[in-house]
Formats: C-alpha cells, sequence, structure tokens
C-alpha cells in the first residue's frame, strides 16, 4: 500500500488512515496466531503506528526503509504485502523470507524493505551503508532507519550519525522512543533524558515529534525527506510514543509500568486521533471510515487464510541460501 | 531432620540463580550486570520486573541492592567493556549477555580485551571475569537468537569456557568460574531452562572444576560426547542403544576450554567408537577439534571414524519444519552410533 504523499490532502489522510487500521489488525492477527501456538515470541508494535506511516508517507518504493525486532509496522508502511508477512511468520514457503527468517527479521527489497533486525542497534550502520550507496551512485534514494530508545544506547547509532553527517548522506534517523528498552525504562537508560539532544553533537537537526500524532510525523518528515533528497544530509527524529503491550508478548508490563500511564497513552491513541481530526475535518464521513475498517480487516483475515492455508518450506531449504555459490 | 537419603531438586534456573547468591554472599568484589537482569531500573516500587531475561538473577536485587544487581541500557560493548575493567581492578563482575548472537556487538572487549590482557601485560593482570550466555536453536528464534557458538571462543587462547548440563553442573561451574582468576564463558542452553532432571543440588555451595568431563553414564561398546544439553541428547540416544543390546559410554564434557582430553582418550580407547555431538555449526568446531583429538592421539585403537552429529553448515532457520531438522537429536546419535558399531 506504498504511495508517495508529500501534500496533506484527502488522499494522504486516508491512506494513513488505512495503513494505521491495517497495521493494528495485522498485529491483532499476529498476538492470535501467537497465543494459537504458531510462533512464539512476537514484538508487537500497537500504538505505535504512526511513526512508520506519518514517515513513510513521504517515501517512494525505491526508497529503502530498516528496521528492529518491533518491524511489522515499518514493513506494512512500506508495502510489504502482507499475507507473505503473515506467511513469514507462520514459517511458511510462502513468507517473504521463505519461512527462514521469521517474525524479526522480515525483508522485502523489491518494496525497499531491507529487513527487519533482531540485534538492538544492528542496523542503523547498515542503513547508513544503504544511503551511502544512493549517494554514490548519483540517485536520489532515501533511507530511514527506525530504531528504539534502548537503541539510542549503542555505539552503532553515535558512529553511524557520525559518519552520515560527516558525508552528508541522505538519511533519516527514526528513534521510536517508546519509554522502554524491553523492561528498562528511558529515564534510567539515557542520560539527559533526550535522544534528539544528539543530533547537535553530530552536526545535524534533531526534532522531537508526538509520536501518537500521524500529523506531526508526517510534517517533520516531510522536511528530513526533503533535506534527504536535496543532498543535505541527515536529520536525526526522535518520536515520543507507545507500546501498548510487552516487550514480547508473554510479558506483563504493568511489572515495569502503571495503568495510569498505559491509560494516559491509550487515551491518545493514534488511530483514534487521526479518525477524529479526518471527520472534523468535513470531507469523509464516519461510514466512510468504517469501510475502511472493514476492508482492513477482510484484508488482514484473506492473510491469515492464505498463511495458514501455505504449506512449511521443503526440507531441503534447510542448507540453501547460505551462499549465493558454493563450489 | 533432613532425611539423608532425599533428593533436593532445583530446576535449571533456580540451580544458577542459589550459585549466583552464594557467590555474592561469599564475596563483597562479586557483582553482576546486563540488560534486565532486574528490570524496572530506577523505579524502587517497580524492581524486579523480570529477575533476567531467563529468571536466573531474579531476587537478587533485593537482597544485594542495585549497585551489585545493576540494570545497564543496551549497550552491549560499553558493559562488556566495563566488566573487563572492573575485573582489572579488583571486582569479580558477571557479565550476562543475553543471546551469544551478541557477541557481535561486543568481540572486542571479549576477543581483544579480556582475553589478552594478562598475556600482553606479562601476567601482571588478571581478568577475573564471568560472562554468561544464551545458546541453542529449538525456540523458534531464528537465526540471530538461537546460535551456539562456544567454538568462536574456544579459538582464543586466554578464555576459558565451561557448558552446564544439568542443575547440578550448573551451579558448581557458576561458582568456579566466579572463582577462578581468568575470564570465563558459561553458555547456558535455553532448552535446559524448561527441563526437569532428578539430579541432587546440594543446597551448601560446592564447586565442578573446569577442565574435567564426568562420565555421565558408563559403557563399553561406544563413547558418546555429550556438550550441555546434547548431553541430554546422548543419555536419551543411549537408552535406546541400550534397549537393542550395546553398551554405550557417554560423557558429559562440561568444560570446552580447558577440555579434558584425557577423558575423551581414555575412554575411547576403551570402547574403541565415538560419536560427538555437538549443536555449534560444523566447521573449525569443538566437535572437529575431538575428532581431530582422537585420530591424533587414539587411532590405533580406533574400529571405526570418528562420527560428528551437529547441524549443517547453515544459519539457522525459523521456520518450525526447518528447526526441527537442524539441531542434533535423538535418532541421529542412534542413526550415528549405529554406524559406527555395525
Amino acid at each position: 500500500m506504498v504511495a508517495t504523499h508529500t501534500d496533506l490532502n484527502t488522499d494522504t489522510l486516508l491512506w494513513m488512515y488505512e495503513t494505521m487500521v491495517v497495521i493494528r489488525r495485522f498485529e491483532e492477527q499476529a498476538r492470535r496466531e501467537a497465543d494459537a501456538g504458531k510462533l512464539r515470541g512476537m514484538h508487537s508494535s500497537i500504538g505505535q503506528e504512526a511513526v512508520p506511516t506519518g514517515i513513510c508517507a513521504h517515501l517512494r518504493v525505491d526508497d529503502y526503509v530498516l528496521g528492529t525486532h518491533r518491524s511489522h509496522h515499518h514493513c506494512i508502511a512500506k508495502g510489504v504485502d502482507m499475507s507473505e508477512m503473515m506467511a513469514e511468520l507462520l514459517g511458511k514457503a510462502t513468507g517473504t523470507n521463505k519461512g527462514k527468517g521469521g517474525t524479526m527479521h522480515i525483508a522485502d527489497i523489491d518494496k525497499g524493505m531491507l529487513g527487519a533486525n533482531g540485534v538492538v542497534g544492528s542496523n542503523i550502520p547498515v542503513a547508513t551503508g544503504v544511503a551511502l550507496s544512493a549517494k554514490i551512485r548519483g540517485s536520489d534514494q532515501v533511507t530511514a532507519v527506525f530504531f528504539g530508545d534502548g537503541a539510542s544506547s549503542q555505539g552503532s547509532l553515535h558512529e553511524s550519525m557520525n559518519l552520515a553527517s560527516i558525508w552528508k548522506l541522505p538519511v533519516l534517523f527514526v528513534c521510536e522512543n517508546n519509554r522502554y528498552a524491553e523492561a528498562t525504562p528511558f529515564e534510567y537508560a539515557v542520560a539527559g533524558g533526550s535522544v534528539s539532544n544528539r543530533a547537535p553533537g553530530y552536526d545535524m537537526p534533531g526534532v522531537v515529534v508526538d509520536g501518537q500524532s500521524v500529523l506531526d510525523v508526517f510534517e517533520v518528515a516531510r522536511e528530513a525527506v526533503r533535506r534527504a533528497r536535496a543532498g543535505e544530509g541527515p536529520t536525526l527524529i526522535e518520536a515520543q510514543t507507545y507500546r501498548y503491550q510487552g516487550h514480547f508478548g508473554a510479558d506483563d508490563p504493568l511489572g515495569y509500568r502503571t495503568q495510569e500511564e498505559e491509560d494516559y497513552y491509550e487515551a491518545r491513541d493514534c488511530i483514534a486521533n487521526l479518525r477524529a481530526h479526518i471527520v472534523g475535518s468535513g470531507d469523509t464521513s464516519e461510514a466512510d471510515l468504517d469501510a475502511i475498517d472493514r476492508k482492513a480487516l477482510s484484508a488482514v483475515e484473506a492473510a491469515a487464510k492464505f498463511a495458514n492455508d501455505s504449506p512449511f518450506p521443503e526440507d531441503d531449504e534447510l542448507t540453501t541460501d547460505v551462499y549465493v555459490a558454493y563450489p | 531432620m533432613v532425611q539423608a537419603q532425599s533428593v533436593r531438586q532445583l530446576s535449571f534456573i533456580q540451580a544458577v540463580n542459589e550459585a549466583l547468591r552464594q557467590e555474592m554472599e561469599r564475596d563483597e568484589s562479586v557483582f553482576i550486570m546486563g540488560e534486565d537482569i532486574a528490570g524496572g531500573a530506577g523505579r524502587p516500587d517497580k524492581e524486579d520486573a523480570w529477575g533476567g531475561p531467563m529468571r536466573l538473577t531474579k531476587g537478587l536485587i533485593a537482597q544485594f541492592g542495585p549497585e551489585r544487581v545493576r540494570d545497564t541500557p543496551i549497550s552491549e560493548a560499553g558493559f562488556m567493556g566495563a566488566g573487563v575493567g572492573a575485573a582489572a581492578t579488583g571486582m569479580r563482575p558477571v557479565v550476562d549477555l543475553m543471546y551469544v548472537g551478541f557477541l557481535g556487538v561486543c568481540a572486542d572487549q571479549i576477543l581483544n580485551n579480556a582475553a589478552k590482557i594478562h598475556y600482553m601485560f606479562g601476567g601482571k593482570v588478571k581478568i577475573p571475569l564471568t560472562i554468561m550466555t544464551g545458546i541453542g536453536a529449538g525456540t523458534n528464534s531464528a537465526a540471530q537468537h538461537s546460535e551456539t557458538l562456544y567454538s568462536v571462543f574456544t579459538h582464543f587462547p586466554g578464555l576459558k569456557c565451561v557448558v552446564p548440563s544439568s542443575p547440578y553442573t550448573a551451579k558448581g561451574l557458576f561458582a568456579s568460574a566466579i572463582r577462578d582468576d581468568d575470564p570465563v564463558i558459561i553458555f547456558n542452553n535455553r532448552q535446559l531452562m524448561g527441563m526437569r532432571f532428578d539430579d541432587d543440588v546440594p543446597e551448601e555451595p560446592y564447586t565442578v572444576p573446569i577442565g574435567k568431563a564426568t562420565i555421565a553414564r558408563e559403557g563399553t561398546d561406544i563413547t558418546l560426547i555429550g556438550i550441555g544439553y546434547t548431553t541430554r541428547v546422548c543419555l536419551q540416544a543411549a537408552d535406546d542403544l541400550a534397549a537393542e543390546g550395546y553398551s554405550p559410554e557417554v560423557i558429559d564434557l562440561l568444560s570446552l576450554s580447558p577440555m579434558d582430553n584425557a577423558a575423551i582418550l581414555e575412554s575411547v580407547r576403551k570402547t574403541r567408537k565415538i560419536v560427538i555431538v555437538d549443536e555449534d555449526y560444523p566447521r573449525c568446531s569443538i566437535a572437529t577439534d575431538i575428532s581431530a583429538l582422537v585420530a591424533e592421539e587414539a587411532f590405533d585403537y580406533l574400529d571405526a571414524p570418528p562420527k560428528r552429529v551437529t547441524p549443517p553448515h547453515t544459519s539457522v532457520p525459523y521456520s518450525r519444519s526447518l528447526e526441527a531438522l537442524y539441531v542434533p537429536d535423538r535418532a541421529k546419535v542412534v542413526a550415528a552410533a549405529k554406524e559406527a558399531l555395525e
């Protein structure tokens, strides 16, 4: 469902609304599949839908996105096929990665999704290299790399920001600050209480944005993408957001955070926010949005059916794809 | 009154937890750090939200406080290096590397600093660092969270490597590792965390020596070498072989560096056949090392070539159907043993 939306018109609003609703329905279905024992751990992105949606609205299909262990929302916002994603979650031969990567490693290079990654901070240097490649090739492709507040403590971010800045690379460093690195609170683990304030030291803009407002993310991303595409260099965006569920599903987040805090963020839900905005702006009715909701649900149900009906890989797939060629 | 014959059963997790607690009680220089080894850091009412990703450190912060049970940011290079520095200057840190695949993030600190400082500095600085890390496939966790990798560490002079196979060996190896003056890495297979064991785990502190294998089952027809989880697989396979009339011996290797070459050679000189069961990648691995040892030192005793049961030379697949083919299992060990026996 990729689309490049530079202007904030009705089309853009509805694309963003549908994208976020699809992500949420997908994650709910994925959780049901996990609860049924068809996959083990799964890092849900529910609550964080607005961040990749607002960023990817500005990206072309030939632009690149790289993600984290929690990346289903990045994949969907970048246009990866949901049926193939769900099949990947179930380890099926029809999955995006032929069942070899699973929930933490979904990739689809044709859609510009260069992979989720299970090692925290691991993808940030790779994204820097993707942006370097675009620059060397003379392309105006832009790369966005998503990471969490936890990854902001990894040296890989700091080394990459320095490289990207001295080489003026077309990359967006997008921190989804959901306030917890697994079970460790942000205020304990991140000195200075800010990720965006790392930017001035590396001579690039650092922007804080309300990650529960897709409109705010959209506006911040517009300038960052423009800047990258124009060859003016990288931007660090800190989107303040919240994951509604635990780190991987089986854990109880109330062990380390409060009900009041959860209620506060859920009351600022990104989908409900955008829905109210769209209805308030007058062009689109509740009924129109309900129709989008139904369409999203049936698309996710179709994806689940496809995944469940698909076969597991053939046994000999165990040893394929290790090398391109290995005589 | 404690019954003399009673068996004190603990889970693998409980045994590790008890060892850490006892060593911290015994020696004030011991402290632990890692990601979410307590959880909820900085929030006293939420302290110990996790107690470690595998719950190995649950309850320790309540007893020893956040100075000695120290949650870290996700900064493996940083806190592993901090462990090296603290170890060089009078502390005995235990550093939790959640999964061994995260070696990639902190390899410089382990391989260039922890392993080499004692040698490079002419023996004048000790690094009494303990690293504990999770290994093993079988949990649907894909290529970056399912590796075994201990062979890589054994390649490096200066590092000691141990692999517990049970609650008893876990408790004793943890105590030995923490008391050791060299860097010791303890590899904990995640499949062992969920298994039931009937071995007796004494409450009082004890050590299991680093560098010594044990005979988990005595026999005369064939030697099966197990490492951590694969010791359990070997014991299952031994039951099957015994049911067919063979007398298998199972060596629980426990220590990879130093390795108990004498125990391996003594067994194979008796049984004249050997199957090495190793979940690590098959190239340049501990299994090939043992195979070479036997070929060089016991060639004249062998009735059959040494056999290795390992995964294929491939990353760990996510899909359950493929992962089931990847991990060495009972049937593969039996098949390999029978080839050597027949």
